[in-house]
């Protein structure tokens, strides 16, 4: 049966969606320790059905001022991954890569805001990687695109994707930090995948 | 002293002075602002979409749309005595944040389209914009003055 809609979805769609997201987070954060030779931390992934105007409270409002990074996914899958990298992250990978401080996103100039782009990339592969082995789906990923700016003008872009199918989004939230990080906000890794993309997970898993 | 009514993503409202009405973090999204000077009524729709034909469901919230979102507020401004000559209208929003989103695919542009081919057959004015580019804005629209204004990152406070 295909789904239409993600009110439609049942907890056992939800459980094999977090163990997607909790295998292929396994793998981008093995990827981010060994490029930034640091232990990663990553939580449990959540699943999240959510109304257009909840998401951004999940980045501290919409107004609050984020660095986003969109990469778009096609193949027998479409849809996207977006990343919201909090400020403690983009601290260590300024000390790692630079040898600076982190201050503010308008000193950032092109070549640290590439790295960003370069890590990003890194972990998408790897995350489509693990998901791609084991569905077997051909999966292809874009160039990652960097945006800073208010955190619901980002986040609308996931939203508008959903909105031609419904109220609501689905989004695979995986976060990570540095390991011994104090803080407790971390960034987030979104999978956002599209509705017949879903029916196509579940069907390839075998999940009705 | 002014209120404040907040606006949420697929969503409108209207209001009189000394109203204001807002809304967060237009992307590509749309932010249509209605005016009608002569009966003091003023309205606000956040819109997603350019076109309610082009949904499977539409009908679960016509907000969402600019053909469906916008019809709809200009009817709830009639209902508080607004006329549909009277009315002018600003609109800010329609960016594409991310440069992957195929040229294509851009739905803020196609959004904007949207929203100035609904003004022209409305026969509605557009008298003010601020559209387009790859940021994100907040929009405050004053019914009292009609002043539309644009709230961003790179850009600051824009009165339009």
């Amino acid at each position: 049966m295909a789904y239409k809609n993600i009110d439609e979805l049942n907890p056992m769609h939800v459980d094999v969606l977090t163990e997607l997201g909790n295998i292929g987070t396994g793998n981008a954060a093995t990827s981010l320790a060994s490029f930034m030779g640091r232990e990663v931390d990553i939580n449990v992934p959540n699943v999240r059905i959510l109304g257009f105007n909840e998401i951004a409270e999940y980045v501290g409002g919409p107004e609050n001022i984020v660095m986003g990074m969109l990469i778009k996914i096609d193949g027998d899958i479409n849809g996207m991954i977006l990343y919201v990298f909090d400020n403690d992250f983009i601290e260590n990978v300024m000390n790692v890569f630079f040898g600076k401080k982190f201050s503010s996103f308008e000193e950032l100039d092109e070549m640290e805001k590439s790295a960003f782009c370069e890590i990003g990339n890194i972990m998408a592969s790897s995350y489509v990687n693990a998901l791609s082995s084991m569905t077997g789906l051909f999966i292809n990923i874009s160039i990652p695109s960097l945006c800073i700016d208010m955190a619901g003008a980002i986040l609308s872009v996931p939203s508008i994707e959903f909105a031609r199918v419904g109220n609501k989004v689905l989004f695979i939230d995986d976060s990570f930090g540095f390991g011994g990080s104090s803080d407790k906000v971390k960034s987030n890794m979104i999978l956002v995948p599209e509705m017949d993309s879903l029916n196509k997970l579940f069907e390839k898993l075998g999940v009705m | 002293m002014q209120s404040v009514i907040n606006i949420g993503i697929s969503d409108l409202n209207v209001a009189s002075p000394p109203g204001v009405l807002a809304t967060y973090a237009l992307g590509s999204c749309v932010g249509i602002c209605l005016h009608d000077r002569t009966h003091n009524i003023g309205g606000l729709a956040h819109i997603m979409l350019p076109d309610s034909r082009e949904a499977s469901n539409a009908s679960e919230n016509l907000r969402r749309y600019a053909d469906t979102g916008l019809a709809e507020l200009i009817e709830t401004m009639k209902g508080k005595g607004a006329s549909l000559s009277c009315m002018t209208a600003k609109i800010a929003g329609g960016a594409q944040m991310f440069q992957t989103q195929l040229k294509t695919f851009n739905i803020g542009e196609r959004n904007v389209e949207a929203v100035k081919k609904l003004l022209y057959n409305y026969r509605i004015r557009l008298i003010a914009e601020d559209t387009g580019s790859n940021y994100g804005r907040t929009v405050f629209f004053d019914v009292a003055t009609g002043v539309m204004q644009v709230k961003s990152v790179t850009k600051g406070i824009v009165n339009l």
